[in-house]
């Protein structure tokens, strides 16, 4: 790794193709800006991408990436991270991709902890199928596919992580350009699965969960007395139905990745060019 | 043929019928005996019929039988379930002291032996021993001297204490001593002979997962499913040993995803399932494909379809391994035919997957996976196993697949098709994939020349594989006979031993038995296919083979057909010619 990294050596020479004012260009500017800050270069970097307007971000920055199919993101992360720990490794995905086709996947990778980043950029639309609701859209929200509402309630991505053993969880908005950094930075750093759900509105197609919206109505709770380690504090405010957090909910610092546990730390890319030496030990234990 | 035993265990699931049954295998193993084991039984914990079968003989056995010398009946049902396999002579052992056995009628010419299982089970220390006391009985009808059963039994229990172990011993002889005493009288033709030979017994799955250990395999993700679970359950506790890591994924979808990220990663990867698994999995086997990840994923077969029947035998998977998937990729496609392939055929999957940078479907069924059978050690030579990684580029050499921009570029149309790779972690070697069509750099393209040149790279891989590997079958029988068998899967061992009937009823046959499927060898002779499927797969494959007759106009650019285009595609095929932009391939 080199020490002068800096974070448009993590963006490629493609042009975003967003709409001009997505949420998605603050998103990725974070999570660029974090990776560099955090030591790490474009050599040394993993980021898996879902399907979706988010699923793009592989394309617009620089370094090893694989744009998965919709919702199993989340499982490539996994799948790189435990094949070579030394690896950074930083899931993108959309609320379609990570709370609705992923959702299962979802709760077992905050169950598995492994040490990686997961940004969840949230706009509570589909907005490349241009415009249906999303798991995370309001239940009176009048979309192409749900002309009176979805009449179901949003799923809540920190309770879902919180009641699946959640080791850190962040809010973030991607206006904020400077908090957005750091936060997507707390979740590199944290010894294991870094939750990070980011609002990051829809200028085409969400006219309720805007940039004034959400200005207007975060609470950011790095202006409170919150303890992000206070898991009961945490609860309370993750199920709070009336305000929107932004800041850290809650981490454990006493979290220790999966991979450690299982004593994972070899890279697995590195194999003989035979069985190993021992294999014959294999073939004995048939007797 | 050879001079065999056929000997079974059979009761209700959750009597211990496996366990037991694998003893008396390992017994006749160590003592320098082959054997093939088979199982029947059902998707459950407890209740339902299960039998466990050994076929064992000085000579290799290569199949099961239809027919029965000595059942050990702990359920009257068992006798039933084997009514047809049971012939006379045939030596029938149950407990008649207990209840539901008290009625038990022995159809004429066959030897009831009736031993109090159960007691003498509680005289040697538990009646939980009853099984092995059992097999005490079985050893004095077949002439097995008893104490080779001593030795697995110690496997067996050993991690249970001595004391146990001592107390099975004790039971086994027991059951010996009852027989000895009880039917001095009757005199039983079997005798089985032991020999120096030194042999290993391990089924079909056990052999995938060793294949996979020994070609470098480091990463295995699956979901359990009958019958493939032995394969992860092989691997675990294994695997570890060299670094590498089984991972139980919450659903098949993730288990190939988890699978994908680590064959990102440069790690030898794999997934084990079976159809209902591959269905699955199927979502993610184009994204495998097309981003070109060198992959194996294991498909061991059952019937079909949906939840079907789920520890019975079928083949009927072979269409969705070789077409299965929206769009067109291509994938090999390999199906070891003997347990001792499954090893081999394994260690070729993972050379295959890397040397062409794709998925290889490794096709396996029920009866190799549950079946058992002797090998000498030597048949698994570590040293002949050799790992070909394929073009891995590393920072030595990496500035020869950079652009000008000194871009790395994973997708490169090379003359053979198959791109530079680079590991995660190669400084310069940073570069994205997709499942959408990509361009060299593996980037978003909706570009109809470069969409035809990726598809046409792909498929040159293909072509590039028949030329530099032998894909040939395995034959058997007379070179010269008329009649030709073909077949492909487990069927190799029965159809060998079928070949010999009939040799004796002076038929001669040939028979080919095909592990490549795709690609796959010629095989257009006129023939019979034996498949475990009722619509003749592998017989469609064949004759999509013999039959070449359709001049073809394709068109893969993602453009759809313009009418004076298609015009002039038409002409152009009549005549015999290529031209413009549009691909023909007149055959």
């Amino acid at each position: 790794m080199s020490s002068d990294v800096r974070f448009t050596d993590f963006k490629s020479d493609k042009q975003p193709t967003w709409c001009p004012g997505c949420g998605d260009f603050g998103t990725m500017n974070g999570m660029m800006k974090a990776l560099a800050e955090t030591g790490n270069d474009p050599d040394n970097t993993f980021v898996v991408a879902g399907i979706g307007c988010s699923g793009k971000i592989g394309t617009y920055m620089h370094s090893y990436a694989l744009h998965g199919v919709h919702g199993r993101a989340l499982p490539l992360g996994i799948g790189v991270k435990l094949a070579n720990p030394d690896l950074e490794v930083m899931v993108a995905g959309g609320d379609g991709d990570g709370f609705s086709i992923g959702a299962g996947h979802f709760v077992h990778a905050v169950r598995r902890n492994v040490d990686m980043t997961y940004v969840v950029m949230d706009n509570r639309i589909y907005g490349l199928t241009k415009g249906q609701a999303s798991p995370t859209s309001r239940e009176d929200f009048e979309t192409s596919t749900s002309p009176e509402g979805t009449n179901m309630p949003p799923v809540n991505p920190q309770a879902l992580a919180l009641a699946s053993g959640a080791t850190f969880i962040a809010q973030s908005f991607s206006s904020n350009s400077q908090q957005h950094a750091e936060l997507v930075k707390r979740a590199i750093e944290h010894d294991g699965f870094g939750f990070v759900n980011v609002y990051s509105p829809c200028v085409t197609f969400n006219d309720v969960d805007t940039y004034d919206y959400f200005r207007d109505s975060l609470v950011n709770l790095e202006e409170s007395d919150h303890d992000p380690h206070d898991r009961d504090a945490a609860k309370q405010k993750i199920l709070e139905g009336d305000k929107e957090y932004m800041g850290v909910l809650y981490q454990d610092d006493e979290s220790v990745p999966w991979e450690e546990r299982e004593g994972l730390d070899q890279d697995m890319s590195d194999i003989p060019d035979g069985a190993p030496d021992d294999a014959m030990d294999l073939v004995r234990e048939f007797y | 043929m050879p001079e065999d035993l056929n000997w079974a265990i059979g009761g209700e699931a959750g009597d211990g019928i496996d366990s037991t049954g694998k003893i008396f295998a390992q017994a006749l193993s160590r003592a320098g005996r082959h054997v093939f084991t088979s199982k029947d039984f059902a998707s459950r914990i407890r209740g339902g019929y299960t039998a466990y079968k050994v076929r064992t003989s000085v000579d290799r056995v290569e199949s099961v039988v239809d027919r029965l010398d000595v059942l050990i009946a702990l359920t009257e049902r068992t006798i039933d379930e084997n009514m047809d396999e049971l012939h006379e002579g045939s030596v029938i052992i149950y407990d008649g002291e207990r209840s539901t056995m008290q009625d038990v009628e022995v159809p004429d010419g066959m030897y009831g032996l009736s031993v109090p299982l159960k007691r003498l089970a509680e005289d040697a220390g538990g009646a939980i021993m009853r099984n092995v006391v059992a097999l005490g009985a079985a050893c004095e009808v077949a002439n097995f001297p008893i104490e080779n059963l001593d030795e697995s039994l110690q496997k067996r229990f050993g991690d249970k204490g001595e004391a146990i172990v001592e107390n099975n011993k004790k039971a086994a002889r027991l059951g010996q001593e009852y027989v000895a005493e009880e039917y001095a009288d009757l005199e039983f033709d079997y005798d089985i002979e032991t020999t120096d030979e030194d042999y290993v017994l391990l089924n079909g799955d056990e052999a995938i997962g060793m294949g996979a250990i020994a070609a470098g395999c480091r990463f295995y993700a699956g979901y359990p499913i009958t019958p493939a679970t032995d394969v992860m359950e092989y691997l675990t506790g294994r695997i570890e040993r060299y670094g590498g890591k089984v991972v139980q994924a919450e659903d098949e979808l993730a288990a190939i995803n988890l699978a994908l990220g680590a064959a990102r990663a440069g790690a030898r990867s794999m997934t084990a399932t079976s159809g209902p698994g591959i269905d699955l999995m199927t979502e993610t086997f184009g994204l495998v494909a097309t981003t070109e990840t060198p992959m194996v994923i294991c498909d061991v077969m059952r019937s079909g379809p949906s939840t079907g029947m789920p520890t019975k035998q079928e083949q009927g998977d072979l269409n969705m391994v070789l077409y299965g998937g929206h769009g067109e990729i291509p994938r090999f496609v390999v199906a070891p035919t003997s347990i001792s392939e499954c090893f081999w055929k394994t260690v070729e999957a993972f050379n295959y997957a890397e040397k062409y940078q794709t998925p290889v479907y490794l096709v396996a069924d029920l009866a190799l996976a549950v079946t058992e059978q002797t090998f000498t050690p030597d048949t698994f030579d570590m040293d002949e196993v050799e790992i070909e990684r394929g073009k891995v580029v590393d920072e030595d050499d990496i500035d020869a697949w950079l652009n000008e921009k000194e871009q790395f570029q994973p997708h490169f149309p090379t003359a053979d098709g198959v791109s530079p790779r680079t590991f995660p972690g190669t400084t310069d070697g940073a570069h994205m994939t997709t499942g959408l069509e990509h361009d060299a750099l593996g980037r978003r393209t909706e570009d109809t020349s470069v969409r035809e040149e990726q598809v046409e790279k792909r498929q040159r891989k293909v072509e590039t594989a028949r030329e530099q590997e032998d894909w040939d079958y395995r034959e058997f029988g007379e070179p010269d006979a008329d009649t030709l068998v073909l077949s492909w899967g487990s069927n190799e061992g029965a159809i060998r031993e079928a070949l010999d009937i009939l040799a004796d009823e002076g038929v001669d046959v040939r028979f080919i038995s095909v592990p490549y499927l795709f690609p796959r060898p010629d095989l257009t002779e006129e023939v019979e296919a034996a498949e475990c499927n009722a619509t003749g797969q592998f017989a469609d494959v064949v004759e999509h083979d013999v039959l070449q007759r359709v001049q073809r106009v394709n068109k893969y650019d993602g453009v759809r057909y313009k009418a004076d285009e298609l015009a002039g595609e038409i002409t152009a095929a009549l005549r015999g010619e290529e031209s413009g932009t549009q691909e023909v391939e007149a055959e």
